[in-house]
């Protein structure tokens, strides 16, 4: 088999590749160039994007002894994943840029590209489980990534390869080691590639501008300003800067943003809690599910798991009543269905409401 | 392994290998007053006598630098500062727009932090300067030019230039001319003499000599401010202890590439003419860029429309067949030529180029081995083109397509 080991420089995709090695396959090694001008150095926690990372994938890739090249995908991840991710937050949604990579570039623009050249498969470092084309949770819980997998297509998955499933982000780190990977203890990353000081706010603030509005409560009073509606997200509590304190002192969250009037709607934590989350464009890992059915949802990259019954509407929407309230369920982020750790698909979460006030 | 990188660097000549691993076996600092200094020392000298009369200079003319970098920079930044403290109103440098980044960057520096103006001269769709544009743009205020800078053959395309009418316009006006010509020597008829050439950048690898030696061939009467600064061992312009090895090696290389240099030249063109007619018997629609006769006889550089470049370039390596996009790499991000750019191309041509450069190893097996592969690669880097959508002529908005007009019209065929 000749697969392609997409390759950041760090120490998950690293281990991925070496492991593909082990496996007898034919691999060759590549880096995403995803920006037209990538710092020379790594900076705080990002862990992909900069010539120091291109060059920890290329000594990687010398010690295991495969080929290795750069390829340009600045360009499509433009297009694809940040001006999506800047289009996303303007309509008031929180986007998921990791998500949007796999769907559009790691699984999309280059697999075709690897496929189109003669490749088999993709393989990455994702923590993941793929079995008999099954995508599974990592045994890591807490470095488990199938979430951020489940907008991928059973045709998708085909050409995958996730070897760190069986991991835990230690032990990938210990074989790193034991293998002379250079990359064994380098940091994890954990703020978005393309965002370089981690300031999302601010770097939103860039690409739309100053758009001021208010800041209100259910009932429409004014409780305060912000400069841009867009840098808001469903659940948020810092940095809301409000004037009128809430009677009794009780925090305040983000309940909604309102793009069309700009006004952010803010409310209390009980305001927050939803249970019926509706959702557009399902995408079926395996087989497709047409009956309605229960499952466990997780709404967030990480954590917010219920159980919900789950109903499939004719016109492709899908309504997802949870058995225990969630907060801070954001229009824009993924609705992902597991059968205990198996993913059985996603969808695009695109309103969610409190209905039954007595759960 | 078929080996068509030689521009990028040459293999070593087996005699250059055994000459510096033997002097390697010497101890002495050329500077050294004792008897193993003074035997560095000699060494150096008869190099630097060697070197001098394979490119027909003065042995005093030779100023020996780590490379074709340090001499570009050297000329550029030390002629200008030079010639602008001599008369501050020279701030003006002109050079071709197709130069090697070891002169673009550092003009651009001075630009930035030495009050430079810089003009770059437009080539033609074949990469060639047209000496009327630097005739005008010097005439436009000939005392405020501080130094032209025009290679003798590019690195990317091979196009070769016309150096002595430029020597010529640079001479009537008492302006400093410089060239890189690291392509050039042992590929084209080099005399630095005759040349009218003030500075000129020459480099070992490139002709089967060791990396990281180099040379600026410097004018008596042109001064030049040094940018290493210490023992001032190289006519006070460069600093630094001699690599009395580096240094053999490299007169050696130039003594037998400028010996060989007639029948090589010929034998490559025949090579370099076959492989281009036989990927063109293969390809039907394989683009020539560069100038079709005014070239390096080592060079094709071609363009394969709806490919990537780096799709080729690995496709091509996993056959064992090594060459270069036609893009200069940049912070590891391969960035459309600025040399093609330059000469009209669209990003699409630019992007899907490649430069297979012959050299003294290569031979006809070389040339079928890439003629066997090309069909089949180029199929398959054209479905990767269409598959990653990135930068297919369909895929971007017609205003950006190329025109049919305008891709023939670039250099064209022979």
């Amino acid at each position: 088999m000749r697969v392609l080991a997409a390759m950041s420089g760090g120490v998950d995709s690293a281990v991925a590749a070496a492991r593909a090695v082990d496996a007898g396959w034919d691999v060759t090694g590549v880096h995403l160039a995803l920006s037209r001008q990538p710092a020379t150095l790594r900076t705080g926690s990002r862990g992909c994007c900069s010539v120091e990372d291109s060059h920890d994938a290329r000594r990687s890739a010398d010690v295991l002894g495969i080929p290795f090249y750069i390829w340009d995908f600045a360009e499509r991840f433009q297009a694809e994943v940040i001006d999506d991710f800047v289009a996303e937050y303007e309509v008031g949604h929180t986007p998921n840029p990791c998500l949007r990579c796999n769907e559009k570039i790691k699984f999309a623009a280059l697999l075709d590209k690897a496929l189109a050249l003669g490749f088999d498969a993709v393989v990455t470092g994702h923590h993941a489980k793929l079995i008999d084309g099954q995508l599974m949770r990592s045994v890591d819980a807490g470095k488990d990534q199938s979430y951020v997998l489940a907008v991928l297509t059973a045709e998708q998955l085909s050409h995958a390869v996730f070897p760190l499933g069986d991991s835990t982000k230690d032990q990938v780190r210990a074989e790193a080691a034991q293998r002379g990977l250079a990359v064994a203890d380098k940091p994890d990353s954990h703020d978005i590639c393309f965002i370089a000081d981690g300031n999302t706010q601010g770097f939103l603030q860039k690409q739309l501008g100053e758009r001021p509005g208010d800041i209100v409560d259910s009932s429409g009073a004014v409780l305060g300003a912000h400069s841009g509606a867009f840098g808001f997200t469903v659940g948020q509590r810092k940095g809301l800067n409000l004037t009128t304190p809430a009677p009794g002192g009780e925090p305040r969250y983000v309940l909604s943003i309102q793009p069309k009037s700009n006004t952010v709607v803010v409310g209390s934590a009980r305001d927050l809690e939803v249970d019926l989350v509706c959702c557009a464009r399902p995408v079926w890992t395996s087989s497709a599910l047409t009956a309605d059915f229960e499952c466990l949802v997780q709404l967030r990259a990480h954590g917010m798991v219920s159980g919900a019954a789950i109903t499939l509407a004719a016109d492709g929407q899908l309504v997802a009543r949870l058995t225990e309230p969630q907060r801070g369920v954001a229009p824009g982020q993924a609705l992902v269905m597991y059968d205990g750790d198996r993913v059985l698909g996603s969808a695009t979460i695109t309103s969610a409401e409190r209905v039954c006030m007595t759960a | 392994m078929t080996y068509l990188d030689h521009a990028a660097t040459t293999p070593m000549l087996e005699e250059v290998i055994s000459t510096v691993s033997q002097q390697m076996h010497t101890v002495g600092n050329a500077s050294s007053l004792h008897t193993s200094g003074r035997a560095a020392r000699r060494m150096v000298e008869e190099a630097r006598e060697r070197l001098a009369a394979a490119l027909d200079a003065r042995p005093s003319e030779v100023v020996f630098t780590g490379g074709g970098t340090e001499s570009d920079n050297l000329a550029i930044k030390g002629i200008y500062l030079a010639r602008r403290a001599e008369n501050p109103a020279r701030t003006r440098l002109l050079v071709s727009a197709v130069e090697h980044h070891a002169v673009l960057d550092a003009v651009q520096w001075l630009a930035a932090h030495e009050g430079a103006e810089v003009e770059f001269l437009p080539v033609d769709g074949y990469g060639m300067l047209d000496p009327a544009a630097l005739a005008a743009s010097i005439e436009r205020d000939p005392e405020s030019v501080a130094l032209v800078s025009v290679m003798w053959a590019n690195n990317e395309v091979g196009t070769v230039q016309p150096i002595a009418e430029i020597a010529e316009l640079t001479a009537e006006h008492g302006i400093a001319l410089h060239s890189d010509a690291v392509q050039a020597v042992g590929a084209l008829p080099v005399s630095f003499a005759a040349s009218g050439v003030d500075a000129m950048t020459v480099t070992a690898h490139k002709l089967g000599g060791p990396y990281g030696t180099g040379a600026l061939l410097l004018k008596r009467e042109v001064s030049c401010v040094p940018l290493l600064h210490g023992g001032g061992q190289e006519r006070d312009v460069r600093s630094g202890t001699l690599d009395t090895p580096g240094i053999v090696g490299f007169a050696l290389a130039a003594e037998l590439a400028v010996q060989r240099r007639a029948a090589s030249a010929a034998r490559l063109a025949e090579l370099r003419d076959q492989l281009i007619s036989g990927i063109r018997a293969q390809v039907p629609d394989v683009l020539l860029n560069g100038h079709p006769t005014e070239r390096l006889p080592g060079n094709a550089h071609l363009s394969f429309p709806g490919c990537e470049g780096d799709s080729l370039l690995m496709l091509l390596d996993a056959r064992g067949i090594e060459c270069s996009t036609g893009s200069a790499c940049s912070a590891g991000v391969a960035q459309a030529s600025h040399v093609l750019i330059a000469m009209g191309a669209d990003e699409p041509r630019a992007r899907g180029s490649l430069r297979l450069s012959l050299g003294h190893t290569s031979s006809e097996a070389d040339v079928l081995a890439v003629i066997d592969s090309i069909a089949a690669v180029v199929e398959r880097a054209r479905r990767a083109g269409m598959a990653s959508g990135a930068l297919t002529a369909a895929s971007l908005p017609a205003a950006a397509r190329p025109s049919g007009s305008q891709l023939s019209s670039l250099g064209g065929r022979i």
